[in-house]
C-alpha cells in the first residue's frame, strides 16, 4: 500500500498564454515528486465560506524539471474551475493540489516501442509531457503526433512542437477541422482511418498509441486504430470532456 | 479535518441541486450529461457468442447466453452515480438483473468473500462480496429505457452505485468469487482498493 497522496499548497510562479482560450500555469510545489508523463494532479479551490470544487489537470511539463509543474488549462465558458485558473489567478497566488495521479495513461523512457500520439484540442497536454520527457531524456523512441485543432490559432504549443519536429525527429501532423490559413498543406478534415494509416506508416517497432481529447474524437480514433491493425491493448485513451450529448 | 486553505478570489458556482445537496459526495459536482471514461478502445460484443459467467468458489459455475440472460427476472432501478473524475449524476435510470438473482443460481463456497468482475477487453475490478448483495448491485443492460450503448458499457455492465463508478465494470462478462481480495485494473494503478465516494476513497492510501 502506497502512502496517501497529500494535498499541498502550490504557488503560481508564471503564467503564459498559449492561445486565446488556453493558459499555462507554472506551479511551484513544496512536496514535488517526479511524475510519469501522462499523469495528472487534482486541483482544489475553496471559497471563503468553505465551499470547494475539485478538478483534474494533466501535467504538461517533463519530470526532469524538478520542483515545479506546468498545467495547461483550456477555458470552458460556463465552467467553474477553468475560468478561475485562466482569468483570476495571478502570479503569486496559491491553491491546493495533489498528485501525481494515474498509472495507465503514462509513458516514459522505460517503455519500448514507438509512440503514436493523437490529440484533440487540449488533449495534447499529457502528450506534450511525454514529448518533452522524450526530448529531455534524449531517448530515440520514434514518435508521431497527430493533432486535431479547429483552427491554426487554436494549436497549443505550436512553436515548441515545430522545434521538436526539427531537432528531435518528431513526426508532426496537424489537421485543422474548421478553418485553414491560406496555403495550408496539412489535413483539413476530421481524423479518419486513412489519416491514421498515413501518420503511423513506417513508424518502426511495435507501436503504442495514446489518444486524448473529447470523447467523440477518442472513440473514433481508438476504433480506427483497431481497424488499421493495432491491438486494443496497445491503445491507451484518456477523455477530458463531457460526452457531448 | 484540517482548516481548508482558502483560495483568493474563488467564489465557485454553487449548483442548485434542488434540495439534493446532501446527495453529492465530497469533492464531486453535478453533471447533466453522461461523460465517458475508459482506458482503451470500446469493445463491440457479438451477442451471439456473448456469455455471462459466475465462477470461482462455487460448486458449479453458472453461465448464461444473451437470450438466457434476458429471461432472468429483471428490475428497474434509479440511482445516483459518482465518478472518481469528480462528476456525480443524480437519478440515473437503469434496467437489469440484481446480483442476488444471479447468485441464486450457484452454490457459494463458504470461503467466498471477494469478487472480481471481469470484462471484454481484459478489464477487472474487485469488490467485497457483501457490497454486491441485498439489492446493492446489478448487471444492467438498459439505460434510460434504451439498450445500454457500447461506450457506456453495453451490452451489459455492472452497476454498484454506492462505489465510485470504475467499480461498475463496463462490458462485464462475469463474476469470479474468491477467498482473498485481488486488486483489479485501476486498483493496481494508484486508485483506491475500495472506492467509497462518501469517504472520498479516490486514490491508493486515501
Ligand atoms: C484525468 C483528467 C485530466 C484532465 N486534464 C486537463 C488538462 O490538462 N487541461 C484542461 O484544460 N482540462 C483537463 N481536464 C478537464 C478538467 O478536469 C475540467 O473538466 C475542465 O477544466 C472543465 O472544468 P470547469 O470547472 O471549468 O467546468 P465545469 O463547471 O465542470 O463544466 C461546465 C460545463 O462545461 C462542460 N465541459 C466540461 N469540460 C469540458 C470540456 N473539456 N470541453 C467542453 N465542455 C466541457 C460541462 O459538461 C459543463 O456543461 C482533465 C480531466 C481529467 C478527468
Amino acid at each position: 500500500m502506497k502512502g496517501t497522496i497529500e494535498w499541498q499548497i502550490a504557488t503560481v510562479t508564471a503564467l503564459r498564454d498559449e492561445t486565446s482560450e488556453v493558459k499555462t500555469l507554472t506551479l511551484s510545489l513544496p512536496n514535488w515528486t517526479a511524475h510519469r508523463p501522462g499523469q495528472h494532479y487534482d486541483v482544489r479551490l475553496t471559497a471563503t465560506d468553505g465551499y470547494s470544487a475539485q478538478r483534474s489537470y494533466s501535467v504538461a511539463s517533463e519530470p526532469e524539471r524538478t520542483g515545479e509543474i506546468d498545467l495547461t488549462v483550456e477555458r470552458i465558458g460556463d465552467g467553474e474551475v477553468s475560468p478561475y485558473l485562466d482569468d483570476t489567478v495571478v502570479v503569486g497566488d496559491r491553491f491546493e493540489v495533489r498528485g501525481p495521479i494515474g498509472g495507465y495513461f503514462v509513458w516514459d523512457r522505460s517503455i519500448d516501442g514507438s509512440l503514436l500520439l493523437v490529440a484533440g484540442g487540449s488533449g495534447v497536454v499529457p502528450l506534450m509531457a511525454m514529448l518533452r520527457h522524450r526530448a529531455s531524456a534524449g531517448v530515440g523512441t520514434p514518435a508521431a503526433l497527430l493533432y486535431s485543432a479547429r483552427t491554426y490559432d487554436q494549436i497549443i504549443y505550436g512553436a515548441e512542437l515545430d522545434m521538436l519536429r526539427r531537432s528531435d525527429g518528431l513526426r508532426l501532423t496537424y489537421t485543422l477541422t474548421r478553418a485553414q490559413p491560406p496555403g495550408w498543406k496539412g489535413y483539413a478534415r476530421r481524423i479518419d482511418d486513412a489519416m491514421l494509416r498515413e501518420v503511423s506508416a513506417n513508424l518502426g517497432g511495435e507501436v503504442l498509441a495514446y489518444v486524448c481529447g473529447p470523447t467523440a474524437l477518442v472513440e473514433v480514433v481508438a476504433d480506427g486504430l483497431e481497424r488499421i491493425g493495432l491491438p486494443a491493448e496497445r491503445i491507451r485513451t484518456e477523455r477530458f470532456g463531457p460526452s457531448g450529448t | 479535518m484540517p482548516q481548508p486553505f482558502i483560495t483568493r478570489g474563488f467564489v465557485g458556482k454553487r449548483q442548485d441541486a434542488g434540495g439534493a445537496a446532501g446527495r453529492i459526495p465530497p469533492g464531486q459536482h453535478l453533471v447533466k450529461d453522461f461523460p465517458v471514461l475508459s482506458a482503451g478502445p470500446t469493445p463491440r460484443a457479438d451477442l451471439r457468442t456473448w456469455t455471462f459467467r459466475i465462477e470461482g468458489l462455487v460448486k458449479e459455475p453458472a453461465q448464461w447466453s444473451w437470450d438466457e440472460f434476458r429471461e432472468l427476472p429483471a428490475q428497474d432501478f434509479t440511482k445516483d452515480i459518482s465518478c472518481v473524475t469528480k462528476w456525480t449524476k443524480l437519478d440515473t435510470h437503469w434496467r437489469g438483473v440484481s446480483v442476488d438473482v444471479l447468485l441464486e443460481h450457484v452454490d457459494l463456497d463458504r470461503s467466498a468473500a471477494f469478487v472480481t468482475a471481469f470484462s471484454d477487453g481484459g478489464y477487472t475490478t474487485n469488490i467485497p462480496l457483501p457490497e454486491l448483495l441485498n439489492g446493492q448491485a446489478f448487471v444492467a443492460y438498459e439505460y434510460d429505457g434504451k439498450p445500454l450503448a457500447p461506450e457506456h458499457g453495453g451490452p451489459a455492465r455492472l452497476v454498484v452505485p454506492q462505489l465510485y463508478f470504475w467499480k461498475s465494470a463496463k462490458w462485464v462478462r462475469g463474476l469470479r468469487l474468491m477467498e482473498r481480495d485481488q486488486p483489479g485494473f485501476w486498483e493496481s494503478l494508484g486508485y483506491n482498493n475500495h472506492g467509497d465516494p462518501w469517504k472520498e476513497e479516490r486514490y491508493s492510501g486515501d
